[in-house]
């Protein structure tokens, strides 16, 4: 018995790695033979016992194999799975429901407010919907399917490179390479979420829609956000245009009623693009006439307004990189650059953004006078005490408050260059700009670049990096710190083919003289310092942003240690800290903003650059400033917040709706409370020397 | 095993309490197996035991039923996930080498072979699309609507009509008095070109037509989808949503940002009847129409390509309306009679959907319009002599011509009599006019009735007719198209006042008459005039070669209380007179019958008449029905059915053709397959001008 149990087991054992059920049967019948505890079986019976047993191997439990527990506890969740999705389905779909805190369209629906106005949504960058229209073979049955937005990112797992090659755009012209057609998502889905369940316009349109707003009066102006502004009219799509014709029909069809136009980031410059063109004469505006805005328009209400452009269009251009990556890539070096995968995310992402016009257009503007220079800055003496402590400030204790004022009375010491948006090495960007070397743009002189033997080895070269000498990648961080105004150099020396195209189209300069005619060029219609308002006395214009949460403002870099084949040669050093409480963290400078768009940028228009009758606003538009402190969600039931104050999270904040629907439904901007500022973006705009 | 021990202590506990003396030996065994222990395995023994003991026959049963159950369903999951996998894994393309590597290499997509011909987009296109098949989403509603805010509600996936019927039928349905929207709720279409592309998922409308006609470079600035909402009548979708100003407003930027050149539409079904209406609104002066000028059509029009388009309406819209059932229904009621209107379950589905559509003025454009001069009396018909040895024995036609020609001698003798579109009982469709014994209904005096209490909140205007009426309807035994409107009138005084307001359905004896300038007439073509563009082309592109229901046998229904009280003859057959479950069919395109879809454009507007003044030329182009050959080919790409159709590669070439510049006759002019011609000639329609003088007014 003993032996025979000894055997079996020896059988087990190998059956784990190969035994067959035969085998391992027959064995099982000299066992039995030689028990002979059963009832007397004859030879017949064994072998019909045997073949019951194979034909049948699943109902005999000493086949239970590794496989087969597999399939029995993957048969057991899916059961429990469907039971428990069978019964939440059949639950009254009212007793599941999160208690959704009213919105405010709810409440304002009660005091009595109708749909007054049409409403024209502008979105911003990133967050608008792409579709194919034309393709690539690698990209087939994608027709008509989003590249971009709104539904699923799953092409990006499937096919990165293919989904890559057709967001680019032609280096050369900045308009669609041959053979690929990719457009905008027309209508209130091209925006209304970016990621399914991470809404962008939804809970604004839901919102309108309950006080009575429905396609009639309520109109998305998707537009293709990669194009420059001019190009998504002139060339291609005539988005101008039929945003103009959209507005028309919706003030004619709803009893001549103005329209209040709501863009967001990047909408906000191109509706000032809009509002220029659409009144120049065609071939080169939309010929609506000088009393166009004037007769259609009554506000235009900014939501996170880029105006004067975001620092971070600068490391994106630069380096292809924000605060997030740069983390990120500190945490897991060599994740997304790794060689052995082949990935180089980054240059293959540089490769594709640097095509795309409209970042461009996003870069600061105004230069020193507005953004500061070596020495000086708006935002000087900022104090940065939100970056952790804005939770506990709310449950202060005596000890919170002296620790503030201790690194209060420390900040004003460690005084944060801003100015220097691009420092190389945490020295640059410390020291007084009298012991660093001048930046002089006449020293970047590309005659060095004849003289580049990475391209030979590099193939096919990617980004304008890979066209540069290692001497000349040397010599840009041997300049040490750039100003707005420099950077603007240093971006034309590393990419000069991509400025070259793209400043046909944007200009970041501030005007002399407004009536000097290259003015009227459209490449000065998207910068609020190069054009003046139209002449609409009775419209107005609201700056509406989060504030409270650290925004990026300037960055510390360092060349990139692997000098390797199409690499980016800089990144941002994120090592650099500064001591506890300084604005500076990760190699990067923070300031106050909404995570995006910094209140300098967002708020000096209408605080001070349009305010009054100003050389900007010759008609005196109405101007009001509308800021949101940034609260993070107490609970997760909230989800995003409904007093978030950051960029995109913002468009659910309930306070910004509520105004958005006041005016929406006829309030002025006196009605709706007037100014309404928490930050100090009074006091940096008096530090701005700009002439009115 | 041992996993499935470790799941079961009871089990083990009480074996062994049966087992106490084998448990003894496994004692032995486990000292025996020493040597194996020091090979580090003494951990399995035990368990390989208790696995020897589960052997024995008593045991027998550790594997029980829901261990199968658990492991049935665990194969099949893992089965399917791997299948999902190889499936999302596999190239795009790879369907296409396998229908290739069966069938032989698939013809090019007409978009595809039209590119390499060198055809380019030329003129914008807008879409109308017809009813039903275009997506209308929610945008207010009742508190039992929660969550579904822009969610589709008619298109789509139709999920929520299995969740919460009632609620939706609720939202889908306008006001009974108003025709507009019901207070608290707005159901609005959606926009784009995702409004009709697909009515359910894989179910194509437009998308295959706007596939192809990107391939040749259309894209959303050139394409335009009119959606407009189909359950209301053409007038009010201007007056509730402006959409035929926006149809308007983008018709023209279409023409403005594509160089002046002129748009060309396409409608599809009820869509036709729809843009009849907008060019004659366009042109009209506003409050009551666009303001657009005498000649916005000529400037802006190119060609108006209908398809499948039911000029004179559809005799299927009457069943609709008339007892809430056409052909399918009526099969599916005679297989599995009960189930739709089952009193235990208190679905009464037939009811809630004959209420709900009963709302919808669109569904009353669709009344065959033009009255007997177009359909036919009581002893003619336009199709009179019909041959329907067509109908599934197309085949054998095509093989043996000559027997084919003896059936339809035998149909001749004994022909249907399509005039009659609503007949009660076989023989009385079929009897001679004057064996006919009629009572007139009219005068009849409808009694109140009592169900109107008992039936709980399912209103359909039935209740309020009463006994005698329902007799008194049947008691006039068959209907003409003149007098079907009358007898609608009487079943449904209520939603006919409603539609009258808005349709018309008679003809025009003189297009001068002022009364015609009134919106109601603009979707009759019988009753309007052609916009004058003489440079402007129409086309009828239809399917022919499916039976299409033309009239119907109709009874009494049992149990008249709580229910409709009419409903279609399913009994009623007759081979040699297409007669086929109470319905008798013709030619046409499974919905629409070739008369309606052609007879305007092979005699109403040919050549200069009195409907179409400035003689704008005219083509018929009709597509013969052919089966998909194998399962792989999905709906046909050869199809002449009403929706399938869209994805007809010929009429998706003619159409791009017509979109990249040709005009009817670079096209082939006219094709014919039926006897469309035959059949207008036998309608006596007057088309000159000149009005008699006895006769105006």
């Amino acid at each position: 018995m003993a032996s025979v149990l000894r055997f079996r087991k020896l059988c087990y054992v190998e059956s784990a790695v190969k035994c067959t059920s035969v085998g391992y049967e027959s064995f099982e019948i000299d066992e039995k033979l030689d028990e002979k505890e059963e009832d007397v079986l004859s030879a017949n019976h064994f072998a019909l016992e045997i073949n019951k047993k194979r034909k049948q191997p699943k109902r005999q439990p000493k086949e239970w194999r590794c496989l087969d527990s597999c399939c029995w506890i993957i048969g057991y969740l899916c059961t429990t799975w469907w039971l428990l999705l069978f019964c939440y389905h059949c639950l009254p779909v009212t007793l599941l429901r999160v208690p959704e805190l009213p919105g405010p369209g709810v409440r304002l629906k009660r005091e009595g407010l109708t749909a007054l106005h049409p409403v024209v949504l502008v979105p911003g960058i990133v967050t608008g919907g792409l579709e194919l229209w034309e393709g690539r073979p690698c990209a087939d049955g994608l027709f008509r399917k989003r590249l971009w937005g709104g539904g699923s990112f799953t092409q990006i797992f499937k096919r990165p490179l293919c989904l890559l090659e057709h967001l680019s755009l032609h280096y050369e012209t900045g308009l669609d390479p041959q053979g690929i057609r990719v457009r905008a998502v027309p209508g209130l889905v091209g925006a209304d979420y970016f990621a399914p369940g991470y809404f962008v316009w939804a809970v604004l349109i839901e919102n309108l829609a309950k006080i009575g707003y429905e396609g009639k009066n309520l109109h998305m102006a998707a537009y293709d956000w990669r194009l420059s502004f001019q190009n998504t009219e002139q060339i291609r799509d005539h988005a101008l245009t039929r945003l103009k014709s959209k507005i028309e029909l919706m003030y004619i069809s709803n009893g001549y009623k103005k329209v209040v136009a709501v863009p967001h980031s990047m909408g906000v410059i191109y509706f000032l693009h809009f509002l220029k063109w659409v009144e120049t004469p065609p071939p080169m505006g939309g010929g609506g006439g000088p009393g166009w805005c004037a007769k259609h328009i009554k506000a235009v209400m900014n939501i996170g307004p880029a105006f004067l452009g975001v620092p971070k269009a600068v490391s994106n251009l630069f380096s292809a990189e924000g605060k997030d990556v740069s983390y990120i890539r500190a945490m897991a070096p060599g994740v997304f650059d790794s060689e052995i995968l082949g990935l180089q995310t980054f240059e293959r992402v540089m490769r594709m953004a640097r095509t795309w016009d409209s970042i461009v257009s996003l870069l600061p503007k105004g230069g020193e006078v507005i953004w500061g220079n070596m020495d000086r800055s708006p935002e000087e003496g900022h104090v940065c005490d939100f970056s952790k402590k804005s939770h506990s400030k709310t449950s202060l204790t005596t000890n919170n408050i002296n620790n503030s004022d201790v690194k209060r009375g420390f900040l004003v010491k460690d005084l944060a260059n801003y100015g220097r948006i691009i420092s190389f090495g945490k020295p640059a960007s410390v020291l007084h700009s009298s012991k660093l070397p001048t930046a002089d743009s006449k020293e970047f002189s590309r005659t060095s670049t004849s003289e580049n033997f990475n391209n030979f080895s590099c193939g096919e070269a990617w980004t304008e990096y890979d066209e540069m000498s290692r001497q000349s990648i040397q010599n840009v961080a041997a300049d040490k710190a750039y100003t707005t105004t420099t950077l603007l150099d240093l971006l034309r020396f590393v990419a000069p083919k991509m400025m070259r195209r793209a400043e046909a189209h944007f200009s970041h300069g501030i005007a002399e003289n407004l009536d000097d005619p290259k003015y009227n060029h459209y490449k000065y219609w998207s910068n609020p310092l190069e054009t003046k308002l139209s002449d609409a006395p009775d419209m107005e214009i609201y700056c509406m942003y989060g504030v409270g949460i650290p925004t990026e403002r300037s960055y510390v870099y360092k060349l990139s240690p692997n000098s390797r084949c199409k690499s980016i040669p800089y990144q941002i050093d994120n090592s650099v800290h500064g001591e506890d409480g300084s604005c500076l963290k990760g190699g990067v400078y923070f300031a106050d903003g909404d995570e995006s768009v910094p209140v300098l940028s967002a708020g000096f228009m209408c605080a001070k650059g349009w305010r009054g009758r100003t050389r900007f606003n010759p008609s005196g538009i109405a101007t009001y400033i509308r800021e949101y402190r940034h609260k993070p969600p107490t609970s997760l039931m909230e989800g995003r917040g409904i007093e978030s104050g950051s960029h995109v999270d913002i468009m659910g904040n309930f306070a910004l709706i509520e105004d958005i629907m006041r005016v929406a439904a006829g309030a002025t901007g006196d009605e709706i409370g007037g100014d309404q500022i928490h930050s100090d973006i009074i006091k940096m705009s008096e530090r701005i020397n700009l002439g009115l | 095993m041992s996993s499935l021990r470790r799941r079961k202590p009871i089990n083990e506990s009480s074996d062994s309490k049966h087992n106490e003396e084998e448990e003894d030996e496994d004692h032995d065994d486990v000292d025996a197996d020493g040597d194996d222990d020091v090979n580090g395995k003494n951990k399995k023994t035990p368990s390989k035991i208790k696995k020897k003991r589960g052997e024995k026959p008593p045991k027998q049963p550790k594997w029980s039923c829901m261990d199968t159950c658990c492991w049935f369903i665990g194969c099949i999951c893992i089965t399917w996930w791997l299948l999902l996998f190889l499936y999302n894994a596999m190239p795009a393309s790879f369907p296409q080498y396998v229908t290739e590597a069966i069938t032989g290499p698939l013809p090019d997509p007409p978009g595809v072979k039209l590119k390499k011909e060198g055809l380019e987009a030329k003129h914008p296109v807008v879409f109308v699309p017809g009813i039903v098949t275009g997506g209308l989403e929610l945008w207010e509603g009742r508190e039992c609507a929660e969550g579904l805010f822009r969610k589709r509600l008619w298109g789509g996936t139709f999920g929520e009509v299995y969740k919460r019927p009632l609620c939706w039928v609720e939202h889908m349905s306008l006001d009974n008095e108003t025709g507009l929207d019901p207070c608290g709720i707005r159901v609005r279409p959606v926009s784009g070109l995702v409004a009709a592309d697909y009515f359910a998922p894989g179910y194509f409308v437009w998308a295959v037509l706007i596939a192809n006609l990107a391939r040749i470079g259309y894209e959303d600035k050139t394409m335009y989808m009119a959606a407009y909402d189909w359950r209301l009548s053409f007038q009010n979708t201007e007056v509730r949503d402006q959409t035929l100003s926006r149809i308007k407003s983008n018709i023209e930027l279409l023409v403005a940002t594509n160089g002046g050149r002129k748009v060309v539409v396409i409608p599809h079904s009820m869509g036709v009847l729809y843009f009849l209406h907008f060019m004659k609104w366009v042109e009209a002066p506003a409050p009551m129409g666009g303001g657009g000028g005498p000649d916005w059509c000529s400037k802006h029009i190119k060609a108006v390509v209908n398809i499948g388009g039911p000029f004179l309406g559809v005799p299927k819209a009457i069943a609709g309306l008339f007892s809430a059932e056409a052909k399918d229904i009526a099969v599916a009621r005679a297989l599995a009679p009960g189930f739709l209107d089952n009193d235990i379950f208190q679905f009464q589905t037939l009811q809630h959907v004959m209420r709900m559509s009963r709302t919808w003025d669109s569904t009353m454009s669709m009344i065959p319009r033009g009255g007997n001069t177009i359909w036919g009396g009581l002893d003619w018909s336009p199709e009179e002599g019909n041959s329907c040895a067509k109908k599934g024995e197309k085949k054998n036609e095509t093989q043996i011509a000559d027997q084919a020609g003896s059936e339809n001698a035998v149909c001749k003798a004994k022909s249907a009599n399509y005039g009659r579109i609503i007949s009660f009982g076989k023989d009385v469709a079929e009897a001679p006019s004057s064996d006919i014994e009629r009572i007139d209904f009219r005068g009849a005096i409808k009694g109140h009735s009592a169900a109107n209490t008992t039936c709980r909140d399912v209103w359909t205007e039935y209740h309020d007719m009463g006994f005698a009426g329902i007799k008194a309807v049947a008691e006039y035994k068959t209907y003409t198209a003149d007098s079907l409107v009358d007898l609608l009138h009487f079943v449904a005084p209520k939603m006919m006042a409603r539609g009258t307001a808005h349709f018309s359905y008679g003809v025009a004896d003189n297009l001068d008459d002022p009364q015609y300038k009134h919106y109601k007439y603009w979707s009759n073509p019988l009753e309007t005039r052609l916009p004058n563009a003489p440079d402007m082309e129409i086309y009828s592109l239809y399917g022919v070669g499916l039976p299409t229901e033309r009239a119907y046998v109709y009874k009494l229904s049992p149990h008249a209380e709580c229910s409709i009280p009419f409903k279609i003859d399913t009994s009623a057959d007759d081979e040699d007179t297409c007669l086929r479950d109470g319905v008798y069919s013709v030619d046409g395109d499974e919905t629409v019958p070739v008369l309606s879809a052609g007879f305007m454009c092979a005699k109403g507007w040919r050549g200069k008449t009195r409907f179409n003044p400035s003689g704008i030329r005219t083509y018929i182009r009709e597509y013969n029905h052919l089966p998909p050959a194998n399962l792989l080919e999905g709906r046909g790409t050869l199809s002449g059915a009403h929706v399938d159709i869209m994805g007809n590669f010929a009429l998706i070439e003619d159409v791009i053709r017509i979109a990249a510049g040709a005009s009817g006759e670079e096209l082939g002019g006219d094709q014919v397959y039926s006897k469309i011609f035959n059949w207008s000639e036998k309608i006596n329609l007057r088309l000159d001008e000149e009005i008699p003088v006895h006769s105006s007014r």
